[in-house]
């Protein structure tokens, strides 16, 4: 677009073009300034940091860390920004990719290789020490998660296994014995039936298509495998695998938990907590949630049955670094405290997981005396890491889908595990 | 020879006219510059905001991208993939379904405006303010409440149909029943809509019509589909265009209900694969998947695809829409 102007007429219209280009100027001036670095009362730069979250369970937690973190480093203000499980790693991908990922954020063991791999993260082995943190300070297998080709990425946050929750007024009046550590998947099959009763909409378990938290445990209590050690093929085609989600499907099928449908509208933890169910697989970081809860008094947790032989999945949260913040240092900072012992109490006491730092955990198991919190430290020697390639969420995604009519019986679940093993292949053969 | 002098004289005349009109107003030049100044806001928001996206989305369907951008040249590779992956073919099925049943939403909307339309009829404005509200709403907080009342276990439509003997389905989660639960909400969201544009060519009939009609003995059966609906149908035709359009890049709606806490964009909600339309594959493929170029692809897909369903309908016009 082009304006011309034939001469003589400067006057009025000149100078109208003249305010409008200074008024443009002005406005553009302004949000100029209005950048993220304002100074504080004492002269000192104020820095602005983002720290996103996916649990808003946790956040009042993470303030209160934030409080502690801000009262000894004034410049510098945090601010929480919580996105929800569903949508985290969409919008954190799409951030990235746009260049604008917040500063600090929630990483997990599926999707750290991805974000390490492709320079999204900051780099911290070299900031840690002058920050006062130390590696030596966390389990070496979390550290070791969000460890890339020798390069620190993350400082480990909490770890989480998994247990059997239940419900005592249920086990109660079917006159079962509560669950212990000498439970076998038969004991479990067998309460399952005893305490469901169809005419009340009561269920002996639930059985939701969960990896953590239900096919990946038994899966390795078969003995069977997810992942190959070397992180190159599937394992969803080995017989033990194949009999580590039939444990599940069998629950459903003989009617001791409602199907995927019921579960899918109704979130699990939440039907647990209703009471009409006396057995959930659940996390360690149920604890909080289950606490706060109608139904606390009537729920306690021992450690998950055995089959072929004892196995939880293990995994850990850390915290991480966007490689390209405008506030390296303070990031770095921030993260440092984060991974503090001080952060790792208050994480105890009021996040509902269990911190990382070595030596903090009583505090957690202290933080909800009703439970037996301990029955998840008590499976520590025999924990697996959750299973993780380079590209995870290609393969896990595909989860949920492959398996959800054989989860309901309106398929058959080897030709699904087949099927998985497949998809799951042929995403592995394009991370090279 | 006569057509040039023609053409002399009536390009003579505009002169004229033009220099005329400069002796008066002299700033013919200037007044072009505000005109372009004042279309530039839509024609730069349309090239920023439509045609680029459009020009660059075409572009990326022919390349391969990596989790976090760049991408590479592949050709027709993803149309190929495209043409082998089920889910896409379904996901063409399960929009034409949705579109197919808010069609049928249309005559609910034509006999609901007749009857609102009636003079003697107590409360008229209350029921068309009732029946407008779900227009004036967000889309995904009706999405949200309705997926309530859907709830297999504790929803109010399944507790309304135990209170007469009926045990409900899983409304929102089972495949047999989710598209046209689905598409309900679609029906009952643009009602009230579709029936203000029949209310405005309703009473854009003349009255007289209905007189004639009435003095030839004509009941009200026949005076509304010989006089009422033939006379309504460049009404029917908008209605129907916009329908067609809406239905066929229906979002939002789907991702509200499908929706589950445990895993992105529905994918946990076993009705999802009869529920997917080609928008919804298109945002899991590009957002959720990462795989921009097969996203784009399916783009694409829907974008052929209304463009020959709008062609159709024009095309057909002609044979049933009066303009009077």
């Amino acid at each position: 677009m082009h304006i011309r102007r034939s001469k003589g007429r400067t006057g009025q219209h000149g100078r109208r073009w003249a305010a409008l280009t200074a008024a443009t100027a002005l406005a553009l001036g302004a949000t100029a300034c209005s950048s993220d670095s304002k100074s504080s009362a004492d002269g000192a730069k104020e820095v602005d940091l983002t720290y996103r979250i996916w649990d808003a369970t946790q956040q009042p937690a993470m303030q209160h860390i934030i409080d502690a973190f801000q009262a000894t480093h004034p410049s510098i203000k945090v601010n929480i920004q919580v996105t929800a499980n569903k949508e985290y790693w969409t919008k954190l991908q799409a951030d990235a990719t746009s260049g604008s990922a917040p500063d600090v954020f929630w990483m997990n063991g599926p999707n750290a290789q991805l974000y390490e791999s492709n320079g999204i993260l900051l780099p911290l082995s070299d900031k840690l020490a002058a920050n006062g943190a130390s590696l030596s300070n966390y389990p070496q297998s979390l550290v070791d998660l969000y460890k890339y080709k020798g390069t620190q990425y993350g400082v480990p946050k909490d770890f989480d296994t998994v247990g059997l929750w239940y419900n005592k007024k249920l086990f109660d009046a079917a006159g079962v014995k509560y669950p212990d550590e000498t439970w076998t998947w038969q004991t479990v099959r067998d309460a399952a039936r005893k305490l469901t009763d169809a005419s009340k909409k009561q269920y002996g378990i639930l059985a939701p298509l969960a990896n953590q938290e239900n096919f990946y445990d038994t899966i390795f209590q078969a003995g069977g495998s997810v992942i190959s050690a070397d992180g190159t093929s599937s394992g969803y085609e080995q017989p033990a695998t194949i009999e580590g989600l039939k444990f599940w499907a069998d629950l459903i099928k003989d009617g001791s938990s409602p199907d995927v449908k019921a579960m899918t509208d109704t979130f699990p933890s939440q039907f647990f907590e209703s009471g009409k169910v006396a057995m959930y697989y659940g996390g360690s970081w149920n604890s909080l949630e289950f606490s706060q809860s109608t139904a606390k008094k009537d729920i306690d947790v021992t450690v998950l049955p055995q089959g072929a032989k004892r196995a939880v999945v293990i995994h850990g949260l850390a915290n991480v670094a966007y490689a390209k913040t405008k506030h390296p240092n303070e990031a770095a900072a921030f993260i440092a405290y984060l991974g503090s012992k001080e952060a790792a109490e208050i994480t105890a006491k009021e996040a509902g997981v269990i911190p990382a730092f070595n030596n903090t955990q009583q505090a957690w198991v202290d933080s909800a005396p009703d439970f037996h919190l301990k029955a998840f430290l008590d499976e520590l020697p025999y924990t697996v890491p959750f299973p993780a390639s380079k590209n995870t969420s290609a393969w896990m995604s595909q989860e949920i889908p492959t398996f959800t009519s054989a989860w309901d019986g309106k398929a058959d679940l080897t030709a699904a595990a087949k099927t998985m093993a497949g998809l799951m292949n042929a995403a592995l053969s394009k991370e090279k | 020879m006569t057509s040039t002098a023609a053409q002399q004289f009536t390009g003579r005349a505009a002169r004229a006219a033009r220099a005329t009109r400069r002796g008066r107003r002299p700033g013919r030049r200037r007044e072009r510059a505000w005109a372009y100044l004042m279309v530039a806001p839509m024609t730069i928001g349309l090239g920023v905001f439509y045609l680029w996206p459009i020009a660059q989305t075409f572009y990326y369907s022919f390349t391969s991208s990596g989790p976090f951008g760049g991408h590479t040249w592949t050709g027709t590779d993803n149309y190929k993939a495209l043409a082998d992956d089920p889910t896409v073919g379904q996901a063409v099925v399960n929009t034409l379904v949705y579109t197919g049943i808010q069609l049928v939403g249309v005559p609910l909307a034509i006999l609901l405006a007749a009857l609102l339309n009636q003079q003697n009829l107590r409360g008229r404005s209350v029921y068309r303010v009732i029946f407008f509200l779900p227009a004036v709403t967000m889309p995904v907080a009706m999405a949200m409440l309705w997926r309530w009342m859907y709830d297999g276990n504790y929803g109010l439509v399944n507790y309304l149909l135990s209170t007469v003997g009926i045990q409900g389905p899983h409304w929102a989660s089972d495949p047999a029943y989710a598209p046209y639960a689905l598409a309900a909400i679609g029906i009952w969201m643009s009602l009230g809509y579709n029936m203000v544009i029949f209310l405005a060519g309703l009473q854009g009939i003349p009255a007289e019509y209905y007189e004639a009609a009435r003095m030839d003995g004509a009941g009200p059966v026949r005076t509304f589909l010989r006089i009422t609906v033939p006379l309504l149908t460049p009404s029917i035709f908008f209605v129907t265009v916009l329908t067609l359009i809406n239905s066929l890049q229906m979002f939002d709606l789907a991702y509200m209900m499908m929706s589950t806490p445990n895993a992105p964009a529905g994918n946990g909600n076993p009705a999802l694969p009869k529920v997917r339309s080609i928008p919804y594959l298109f945002f899991q493929k590009s957002f959720v998947e990462h795989d921009i170029g097969f996203g784009a692809a399916v783009a694409f897909v829907l974008v052929g695809f209304i463009v020959l369903m709008t062609f159709i309908q024009f095309r057909l016009q002609k044979k049933w829409v009066h303009y009077a």
